[in-house]
């Protein structure tokens, strides 16, 4: 049993909000894992601290209870006690902050140029996105909007509030630059699994750089108030092998060519 | 499927580190449209470093902002060194 419920949990990844869900969906970029690990670190000394805390908090109201003892006592100084409590947390602060800088800094090293940049434009309510690599004009060859599907039309297995008619395609492992703007008001473009969130800002272009490392299909919402819609207006990002995405360009790619 | 789609975009600007690209974008639109002139004039077609930097722009800007930038330069109205 336990063997099957293992390798069931293997098999179906977390990438989009489960009911009742407590912890992260799971990881697909190395940013993802980082923030999973860095969360492990800090929860280990979380625990040691509320257990402490607790401990005291307990024990002071059953020995110090009125009726027990009436008399109170007035201790007002206790040196060394007081630098051992300064100096524990010190520590305590150290051994958090050491992983925690460790993965803000290397969030912003930029190692490889991209192979691909991707713009995401938010819109009331609905993104676009672009894909211009590919222009050789002005002209957009690559550039869809991407909807909601509402409720009523959604198939059996589909998520609600989560599945779009156009999704984003892209190469797994392969580094992209997303390019995060806006068309009217705030926005923003967030991908859970992916460990992104990024602001939409009208007038401004906010880029972000992810690595997909494992094909699958990623869920996200927008994550900025915008207005009546702004709960449906999801994201859905695919990434797919090299060759698949080539061969989806190229699809996509045809009819304007075709037209031309 | 047509042959291999080539996987290549604008590269990493060391001049632009940070977060907002929207300079980025604009500086690579003045400087092939600033270029083109050039290019235009010296060579009489567009060379392949202008065509560079035209893909590089065309990459990070969104299409809105390309195609009010050029309506502004036909008018006259841009608001940049060109």
């Amino acid at each position: 049993m336990i063997v099957l419920e293992w390798l069931f949990l293997t098999i179906a990844a977390c990438d989009a909000a489960e009911p009742w869900q407590l912890g992260f969906q799971d990881a697909a970029t190395p940013m993802m894992q980082g923030i999973i690990d860095l969360h492990h670190d800090i929860f280990f000394f979380l625990i040691l601290i509320l257990v402490f805390v607790l401990w005291i908090l307990v024990r002071a109201l059953w020995h110090f209870h009125y009726q027990k003892n009436p008399i109170p006592q007035r201790i007002v100084h206790g040196t060394t006690i007081e630098i051992l409590w300064t100096i524990f947390p010190s520590i305590i602060l150290m051994f958090i902050a050491i992983p925690s800088f460790a993965l803000l800094y290397s969030m912003d090293e930029v190692v490889v140029d991209p192979a691909i940049t991707i713009k995401a434009i938010g819109h009331q309510w609905y993104w676009t996105y672009e894909y211009s690599d590919y222009n050789s004009s002005d002209e957009q060859s690559l550039t869809f909007d991407s909807y909601m599907i509402p409720e009523d039309d959604l198939e059996l297995g589909q998520l609600r509030l989560l599945e779009v008619d156009n999704r984003v395609v892209v190469p797994a492992k392969t580094h992209l630059r997303i390019i995060v703007t806006s068309a009217d008001v705030l926005h923003s473009w967030a991908v859970p699994s992916l460990g992104v969130k990024c602001d939409a800002v009208p007038g401004r272009l906010n880029q972000i750089s992810i690595l997909v490392q494992r094909e699958g299909v990623y869920y996200g919402q927008c994550s900025e108030i915008c207005g009546t819609n702004h709960a449906f207006m999801p994201i859905v990002v695919e990434a797919v092998s090299r060759k698949d995405y080539g061969s989806w360009v190229s699809n996509q790619l045809i009819p304007q060519t075709g037209e031309a | 499927m047509a042959d291999a789609i080539e996987l290549k975009t604008a590269p990493a600007d060391f001049r632009f580190p940070t977060t907002n690209q929207t300079r980025h974008c604009f500086t690579r639109y003045i400087e092939f449209h600033r270029s083109n002139c050039r290019c235009l004039a010296a060579k009489g077609e567009e060379s392949n470093q202008c065509e560079k930097f035209a893909k590089y722009y065309r990459s990070l800007c969104p299409g809105e902002w390309i195609d009010k930038w050029n309506e502004q330069r036909e008018n006259g109205t841009f608001p940049g060194p060109l």
